[in-house]
């Protein structure tokens, strides 16, 4: 028979808080608190003293004053007489276009490389890598300046193409590669041109639908029906077939030489073509050895059991190994994308009006609110890479191995 | 967001830590000038085949170092571009500005500098190639336009297109050297600055008889030397030293005549005064007595700056104009040295 005695009460002492493992995580979060909340209102109250020892307030009103300079490149109607707040907006159009386009060939020519670099044609996945070691060790402000220098250089001003001149225009008179830009024809889009839109929409639908209609009939007779093809051919031969039939709803503007530059089609100014180029082949690298680690990831035995299934090397690519090698290379994929992004700041470099350039230069310099514009212009980029990360990871979500 | 925030306020926060009150102190216990001036405009700041800066905006400098530390060499020169100069002024990096930067009431009073003088009287103008066949700015319409951005030629281009509603496309660029890279290669039909920037960048073309500047002249740019707001004692320093070098001119002081002048007092009271031979003009700035005798002794008078850089001997061949002394019909007036 064993005496069982109260154990001692444990009384709290203060120590603890230190030597207790129960509590010592829980002294330093609070620690780390405070001195992360002194450190934060130091910050504040230097930046106000600052601001009143220079005699500045913090204010966003000069966002509504007229901006007073004028920007190339709109894809929102503007003028120099509208306000500083609206100058910012081109310039984010102007950001989130470059963005787009840049996300879009990156990614296009990263699987490409990437596939390329694991091919077993010794030229060409040597040639990958040199792209690959080119891109990926040069700082991105050298290609954009130089992609930029090689547009302006050697290609011919607008009147070289005058009669008589050195140059002409491509593609029937269409197209002219200046030293300011490639002018390409304007779609004019007539009356019932809204009835065409409909159409080609609807044969893309089409296109879609069978093709899940193919693949069911796969699925469940086993029967395979071709698949490339007759999807093109849903998707374009209405929309060919309306156009005549409306007739001819939407013509094309063609760039005209007239006074000093190309009138009418629309310019992609070269600082557009380079900062676009430059981004998409530097990313384009980084992409291409995230792809060649998700196929690499993906374990042989997956290819060589597909082989013994009797699949031929281009559907084992497309059916076994890029669908597993995806769930490894989209969440690098996106960090890449919110990097080309902000990257694309560095057009001021060649004169590309972006957000960086309307608000984050000509509006601070102009205003003095060095501050605000900067405060703005962070929480402008935070936002957009929140954005892109959450669609991108929506797409993660859709992607990654289902288990159940 | 945390963390932008927190890198904005803490950048912002140190910068405007540095920029104390008293400037003149803080030069001297430094023991150089920190002067900000242009990327690189041939005649006005422009470092030399040594790598020694020169020029008419630099001879300001210079002149200030002189009053100041007694040595035209203790400068520090700071190159910025239309678009750091004033975050470099304000933040305290420099200790002033001596950039071809035109006086405007937002700059003087939103943002918060003193302007101490003008230094060059300048208006923006436009070059154009020879075989673009163009004799009038008024004939541009549709042309591509090369700029210095964030500069006030950038407003004036917008103002002068709309006033007389005519279109143009803008090329924004960084610096004068990219500018005139672009104008070179045909990138821009033309390239518009102030007309002394002009005349400067046109010298240094290879055939600069194939290049016109165009008559009109849009603008009032009177181009002067700045500090930050609320430091006067610094900025009557730098007023004053522009001032001598006006007023040498005007009372012939030079940098040859000036010692024998300073030795012993003269029959021109003023003169005296200005050269510390009379009155205590340099105790009251804070300096030497001998400071404004130093400045002309180290770069001359406002003539001999203008002469050796930027006038008509020189491949700029700048013409006084407006920049002649208020006695020969210009705009030069200082105030009196008493």
């Amino acid at each position: 028979m064993s005496t069982i005695t109260d154990p001692p009460k444990p009384g709290f002492r203060l120590s603890q808080l230190i030597y207790d493992t129960r509590y010592r995580s829980l002294t330093i979060q609070t620690v780390a608190l405070i001195l992360l909340v002194l450190a934060f209102s130091w910050l504040i109250s230097n930046t106000i003293q600052n601001l009143e020892a220079l005699g500045k307030d913090f204010d966003f009103g000069f966002l509504s004053s007229r901006a007073g300079y004028d920007i190339n490149q709109m894809l929102i109607p503007y003028d120099n007489s509208m306000s500083h707040g609206r100058a910012a907006l081109v310039g984010i159009a102007n950001t989130l276009l470059v963005a787009f386009l840049g996300c879009v060939t990156a990614t296009v020519i990263g699987v490409l490389v990437g596939v390329l670099r694991l091919s077993k044609n010794w030229i060409v996945s040597r040639l990958m890598a040199v792209y690959v070691e080119a891109f990926r060790n040069v700082p991105l402000l050298l290609w954009i300046v130089l992609i930029f220098a090689l547009l302006t250089e050697s290609t011919p001003q607008p009147r070289d193409f005058r009669e008589g001149g050195s140059a002409s225009m491509m593609f029937s008179e269409s197209v002219a590669i200046t030293n300011r830009g490639v002018f390409i024809p304007n779609p004019i889009w007539g009356p019932n041109s809204g009835i065409l839109i409909a159409v080609f929409i609807a044969s893309i639908i089409g296109a879609i639908l069978y093709r899940r209609y193919a693949k069911k009939v796969l699925f469940d007779t086993g029967r395979l029906l071709p698949m490339t093809w007759p999807a093109l051919a849903i998707a374009i031969i209405p929309t060919v077939l309306f156009y005549f039939i409306l007739g001819r709803p939407v013509s094309l503007e063609y760039p005209v030489l007239g006074g000093f530059n190309f009138q009418g089609g629309i310019q992609l100014r070269n600082s557009l073509i380079a900062l676009w180029v430059a981004l998409s082949l530097y990313t384009g690298a980084f992409i291409a050895e995230i792809v060649r680690a998700g196929i690499l990831s993906v374990s042989k035995g997956q290819t060589e059991a597909s082989f013994a299934l009797g699949l031929r090397p281009n559907r084992t690519m497309n059916l076994v190994i890029l669908p597993q090698a995806l769930r490894v290379i989209i969440p690098p994929l996106i960090s890449q994308f919110l990097n080309l992004t902000k990257n694309s700041s560095l057009a001021i470099a060649v004169g590309y009006m972006d957000v960086r350039a309307t608000l984050g230069g000509i509006t601070i310099n102009q205003t003095g609110r060095e501050l605000e514009g900067m405060l703005l212009l962070g929480m402008f980029y935070l936002a957009i890479s929140l954005i892109i990360s959450s669609l991108m990871n929506v797409y993660n979500n859709s992607k990654k191995l289902k288990e159940r | 967001m945390k963390t932008v925030f927190l890198g904005v306020l803490a950048t912002a926060g140190l910068a405007a830590g540095v920029a104390g009150a008293a400037t003149l102190d803080d030069v001297k216990a430094r023991g150089s000038l920190n002067c900000g001036v242009s990327t690189g405009l041939v005649g006005f700041a422009a470092p030399d085949a040594d790598g020694v800066w020169e020029g008419f905006d630099v001879g300001v400098c210079r002149a200030v170092a002189t009053a100041v530390l007694g040595d035209p060499d203790a400068v520090t020169f700071v190159p910025t571009t239309g678009q750091t100069r004033f975050t470099a002024l304000a933040s305290g990096e420099i200790d002033m500005l001596a950039r071809n930067t035109t006086w405007t009431f937002s700059r003087d009073v939103d943002l918060k500098f003193e302007f101490v003088g003008v230094n060059y009287y300048d208006g923006q103008g436009f070059m154009a190639p020879r075989e673009l066949g163009v004799s009038s700015a008024k004939e541009l319409d549709g042309a591509t336009v090369c700029i210095q951005t964030g500069t006030t030629t950038e407003l004036n281009l917008a103002d002068f297109f709309r006033v007389n509603s005519i279109s143009y496309e803008p090329v924004p660029i960084e610096t004068n050297a990219e500018a005139l890279q672009q104008l070179l290669a045909g990138a821009c039909d033309v390239y518009t600055t102030d007309a002394s920037g002009l005349a400067a960048s046109r010298a240094t073309f290879e055939n600069a008889s194939d290049w016109v500047i165009l008559p009109e002249i849009i603008s009032k740019e009177p181009l002067g030397p700045l500090v930050r707001h609320g430091d006067n004692e610094w900025a009557d320093v730098v007023r004053w030293s522009l001032n001598t070098l006006i007023a040498a001119e005007e009372l012939g002081v030079t940098s040859e005549n000036v010692a024998e002048l300073a030795a012993a007092p003269t029959n021109n009271p003023e003169i005296n005064r200005m050269l510390g031979t009379e009155g205590e003009l340099g105790a009251m700035l804070g300096l030497e007595a001998s400071w404004a005798a130093d400045i002309i002794a180290a770069v001359g008078n406002y003539s001999e700056l203008f002469e050796s850089n930027i006038g008509e001997s020189t491949p700029i061949g700048l013409a006084r104009g407006l920049n002649a002394q208020w006695t020969d019909g210009g705009l030069l007036y200082t105030p009196p040295f008493r």
